[in-house]
């Protein structure tokens, strides 16, 4: 497969050169690439999925290394591989309760596994979600009557005989080329989720903005743009003050953006924002990535608005696509956590961080000269720290709107269980233990 | 008036301060400098044991001094204030605490200072302040010292006579003589609170009955200091001045009803509202300078000036020959401030005083008009000139005051050469004291508390925060400096480049990341416009960011801020009152050529540019404030403006 490898080299190089700008085009860019590995994948007749998962495994991996910082890669990485545990399990599943359908069992849970070949992708989701997950408690019923799960794979074994000896091959035909086909269905479905995460996310915004709102936000973010633009459909009228977030000022091209669609704009320095953050109703921010414990990855700046806001008690909104899959668990290099108690980020302003070129901050010409001071030890007497993010705490955040609604910080956590299978959070780690 | 003057009872309590009851002398403060550094080092007292190694330094009455020294007919010897003195200086006599002083060097070598020297008490020191020149009131005060380490009742009974003495022209020394026994030799009685205000009442009432009995030109109640919370300081470190200084003035009973009404008036008067329409057609008449205002404000901001800025200066150039009345010296530091080649607190008033001493010099009084009142009303237009080139800061209003009050406290019989000459004696005093002598103590002070391998964050470029930098490295100190910048002003570079050619480590950074370096800040140096009286720091904007940051991190902020810049004004927001720069500054961003959004949406109506000059830093973020007369929390700024507002006046 050297075209794969070749799409795979070309996106690398992307990524090592932060040619990718935002986490959403990098989550989407990440699918489809995955997408086209796992459709040129040769897979063996047995353990199909583990062939897949190794090979998603093996390019992610690549992936995360070339950019660390842009964790929406490894986030892609963990849900396509998800996706394939998902699908192989529902298609086991389906199986083993089609076996079981003509044994005529009387566990009304898995009723509806009989007419598992009609909607596959659906059933295949929602019987997988509740046979993989660990958080789920058993039904109630189940508890009482002390019934066995449903995935009864042992009694697969012991169930069937030799009329049904021929359709379980056949089955297992249909299920090879399946399985890839459910598993590309199901990225689509990701990307699909990926691109129109904003218009999920935008629908809420009448809910949370009303007349005569006075909004602040830093830097430029797609999200907070189309929020506000929807809010703005909606015959609000509002203004907006929006801080420049040097030294890259996205947020002159926010208010470029802001003010070409009619909204009162006012654009502020960084420096501008405890002044002005009395005056304002609502701080609606986008992030880079949210972690588990509801901590924000956000440009760097917004660490100083967040507490301005606490200070004023300005609720601070952060707009987080949760299919865009800003959903990052991080843990310690010694620890494996259990998915219900996820490791608190270890100082996520440093480790989650990259620092950009001093060009920004300082003209080298002009210091050319300031340059070569050093003292005797040769150590430069000037350093210029120009870094990317900020890490926001997450008793800073008053609220997260996903795409799925509005969520507490403590809640981050939860939807990681919803969105990645345990077994895939340590790609990372198994990497650097590797390295 | 000068007369009506001299009877209020001016005496006031100046020291105000920590105390270690127990304290021995500290050679070994850490006082950085030489022992003989012309700054006045602050616990350095000769009487050591009744100083705190913290506390508010008298107002040094150089001025005082300098009034009188014009007069040759000052009768008392007048001992110099020693807490600025070493001991050493004390003995010799001839170091001086600011070598510009002339007067106060003659006033030192008078006689009876030479054997005050020794210090015994405070009240040995007072005597060197009281006011003797044209009124009669006791200028000064007993610093400290009176109350804690000698029995306050022999104090007070030492303290009657000379009130009722000093005006008739008795000297000083005579009235040391009781005092300076008791104070020495007596150890300090421990006075409970309740005790000491006992005794408190019993002076007032003692000084009661010595007024009644003393007629007019008897001077007015005297003031004893009483000082709070003095037990805790045992422990205190000697070396390290402690950061809090609680000053407690015992307010006068009498009240008198003159100077309530001149507090009153010498409240701020309510500034120009500029959404207020017929106030602002109204100075639009009377302005020279062509204002145009601008086109799209900020709903928020109606009530501030919003010009067009780069209009004007062209404008007021071709008018330069037309504007018969402007002085040139004024025009000039108009035309600076317009074109913002002055910038920076001090650089600006230190630039309008000595035009201001310019226009004095040149000045001749026109026919049938007093020089008083003629010349406050050229200063008034010259100071409405400058507001249109630019809002004064709350620092420059301090010195317009002054002067002012300068003007108008000149006695009618001097000759309008002497008149003249005595402004601008003062307003370089003023200069000198309130200014660069200020920044010397301030430097001292600060510099203290820099420590080796300490990490310091500096915002924006404040000129004494810089000194203090500087020193702190001339002293060999080892530490770092991350200096923060922002835009539009980006103030920050020129400090950076100044700092790393001396060869201070630097890092330099945008306001945005200040979370991201203030993990490893030790302490955040910042400088200030004006500290106003509920603790409120204003000062360029991003202060407030950057202190509300460091609190977060539990990092101490300290602010370095000359006294003279404090005001009585109140602030709680940075809306109220601000100044607004040109907008234009915000869209463009100068070498980046990659950023060019605004170009062509610049016009656009709905997209507003704000650029904002300063904000207001809440007091709780502020650790404490350096100022020449100390190291104060900030709750402790109305205080001193209480208390030394007078001084401001009357120096």
């Amino acid at each position: 497969m050297p075209d794969v490898q070749a799409l795979v080299n070309e996106f690398l190089n992307k990524l090592k050169k932060r040619k990718i700008e935002g986490s959403q085009a990098t989550a989407k860019q990440t699918a489809e690439l995955l997408r086209s590995v796992i459709s040129q994948q040769r897979v063996p007749r047995t353990n199909q999925a583990g062939a897949l998962i190794d090979a998603v495994r093996a390019i992610g991996e690549q992936l995360i290394v070339a950019n660390p910082i842009e964790l929406a890669v490894g986030n892609i990485v963990r849900r396509v591989l998800h996706i394939i545990r998902e699908e192989d399990l529902s298609l086991t599943t389906a199986a083993v309760a089609e076996l079981n359908l003509s044994t005529v069992s009387d566990d009304d849970d898995d009723g509806g596994g009989g007419d598992q070949d009609d909607r596959p992708v659906l059933s295949a989701a929602a019987v997988a979600a509740a046979a993989r997950n660990t958080l789920r408690p058993p039904s109630l019923q189940m508890l009482l009557e002390g019934a066995p799960d449903f995935v009864a794979v042992p009694r697969s074994s012991s169930s069937g005989g030799d009329s049904e000896g021929k359709s379980k091959s056949m089955d297992r035909n249909s299920r090879t080329r399946k399985l890839k086909h459910d598993i590309i269905e199901a990225v689509n479905e990701l990307i699909q989720d990926i691109t129109t995460c904003h218009e999920l996310i935008a629908e809420q915004a009448v809910e949370h903005i009303h007349q005569n709102e006075v909004i602040l936000t830093l830097g430029s973010s797609k999200t907070v743009l189309e929020f506000l633009c929807a809010a703005k459909e909606k015959k609000r009228s509002f203004r907006v003050f929006v801080a420049e977030g040097a030294p890259r000022y996205q947020g002159h091209l926010l208010a470029k953006e802001l003010v070409a669609r009619g909204l009162q704009t006012t654009l502020i320095t960084d420096s501008a924002v405890f002044a002005m953050i009395s005056r304002v109703n609502m701080v609606i921010v986008g992030s880079h990535a949210v972690m588990a414990n509801g901590g924000v990855i956000a440009p760097v700046g917004m660490n100083m608005v967040a507490l301005a806001a606490q200070k004023h008690a300005v609720p601070f909104v952060v707009l987080a696509g949760s299919h865009k899959v800003i959903l990052v668990y991080i843990g310690a290099s010694t620890c494996r956590g259990p998915m219900l108690c996820p490791l608190y980020p270890h100082n996520p302003e440093v480790l989650l961080n990259e620092l950009r070129s001093p060009s920004e901050l300082l003209d080298f010409g002009e210091f050319s000269d300031c340059l070569d001071f050093g003292s005797g030890d040769g150590s430069p007497l000037l350093h210029v720290v120009n870094p990317t993010f900020d890490y926001v705490p997450p008793k800073a955040v008053s609220l997260f709107i996903t795409d799925t609604g509005g969520h507490n910080p403590s809640y981050m956590y939860r939807l990681i269980a919803d969105y990645y299978s345990a077994d895939d959070l340590v790609v990372q780690r198994r990497h650097a233990a590797g390295n | 008036m000068d007369a009506r003057r001299g009877s209020l009872p001016v005496p006031r309590v100046r020291q105000v301060g920590f105390f270690t009851p127990n304290a021995q002398p500290a050679p070994t403060r850490s006082q950085s400098g030489p022992p003989d550094s012309s700054s006045p080092p602050l616990s350095d007292s000769p009487a050591s044991n009744s100083l705190s190694p913290v506390m508010i330094p008298p107002p040094r009455h150089h001025s005082d001094n300098l009034a009188a020294a014009p007069r040759p007919t000052s009768p008392l010897p007048v001992p110099e204030p020693s807490p600025f003195r070493r001991r050493g200086a004390d003995n010799n006599n001839a170091l001086l605490v600011g070598s510009y002083n002339p007067a106060e060097t003659l006033l030192a070598m008078s006689p009876s200072s030479s054997h005050v020297g020794d210090g015994e008490s405070e009240e040995t020191m007072s005597g060197g302040w009281f006011r003797r020149s044209n009124s009669g009131k006791l200028a000064s005060s007993l610093p400290s010292g009176t109350f804690d380490f000698s029995p306050v009742q022999s104090t007070a009974e030492a303290l009657k006579p000379n009130k009722v003495q000093n005006p008739v022209g008795i000297s000083a020394p005579k009235e040391q003589q009781p005092e300076a026994p008791s104070s020495s030799k007596q150890p300090k009685p421990k006075l409970t609170k309740a005790e000491r205000r006992a005794l408190q009442e019993s002076q007032r009432a003692a000084k009661a009955a010595a007024k009644a009995g003393g007629g007019k030109s008897v001077a007015a109640p005297e003031e004893v200091a009483t000082i709070k919370s003095v037990k805790q300081h045992q422990t205190q470190k000697k070396d390290a001045p402690q950061v809090a200084v609680s000053v407690a003035a015992s307010e006068r009973k009498g009240g008198d009803k003159s100077q309530e009404k001149e507090r009153r008036k010498d409240a701020p008067a309510p500034r120009m509202q500029f959404d207020d329409k017929s106030r602002v057609e109204k100075a639009k008449r009377r302005s020279v300078v062509d204002q145009t205002e601008a086109k799209k404000r900020v709903e928020l901001f109606r009530h501030l000036p919003q010009y067009e800025h780069g209009t004007q200066l062209a404008d007021l150039e071709s008018k330069f020959l037309q504007l018969d009345p402007m002085h040139p010296a004024i025009y000039k530091v108009g035309l600076q401030y317009l074109a913002g080649d002055i910038s920076g607190g001090n650089a600006r008033c230190i630039a309008m005083l000595q035009a201001f001493q310019q226009v004095v010099k040149d000045y001749s009084t026109p026919p049938e008009k007093t020089l008083p009142r003629d010349l406050t009303a050229k200063i008034s237009s010259y100071v409405s000139f400058f507001t249109q080139c630019r809002p004064l800061s709350m620092s420059m209003g301090n010195a317009i005051r002054f002067l002012k009050n300068r003007i108008a406290k000149l006695s009618p019989s001097l000759s309008e050469s002497e008149s003249k000459s005595s402004i601008c004696t003062d307003i370089d005093r003023f200069i000198n004291e309130k200014i660069v002598l200020a920044d010397r103590v301030i430097v001292q002070h600060a510099s203290s508390k820099v420590k080796d391998g300490d990490v310091l964050l500096v915002y924006g470029s404040s000129c004494v925060v810089e000194m203090v930098l500087l020193h702190s490295h001339e002293l060999g100190k080892q530490f770092r400096v991350i200096v923060v910048d922002s835009r539009p002003k980006l103030e920050g570079k020129a400090l950076l480049r100044r700092l790393v050619a001396k060869g201070v480590h630097c890092t330099y950074t945008h306001i945005n990341a200040v979370s991201y370096v203030m993990h490893e800040v030790t302490k955040v140096f910042l400088g200030a416009s004006s500290v106003l009286s509920n603790g409120t720091v204003y000062s360029r904007v991003g202060t407030a960011c950057v202190a509300m940051v460091a609190h977060a991190f539990r990092v101490p902020v300290i602010i370095c801020c000359e006294a003279y810049k404090f005001h009585e004004r109140v602030q709680l927001d940075s809306i109220c009152s601000n100044e607004l720069g040109d907008p234009d500054a915000i869209g463009k961003v100068p070498g980046r050529m990659d950023v060019n959004y605004l170009n062509d949406v610049s016009n656009s109506g709905n997209l507003q540019l704000l650029n904002l000059m300063y904000d207001a830093t809440p007091a709780d973020y502020v650790s404490m404030i350096v100022t020449d007369y100390g190291m104060i929390p900030p709750t402790s700024v109305p205080v001193i403006v209480r208390e030394y507002r007078r001084d401001h006046l009357l120096i």
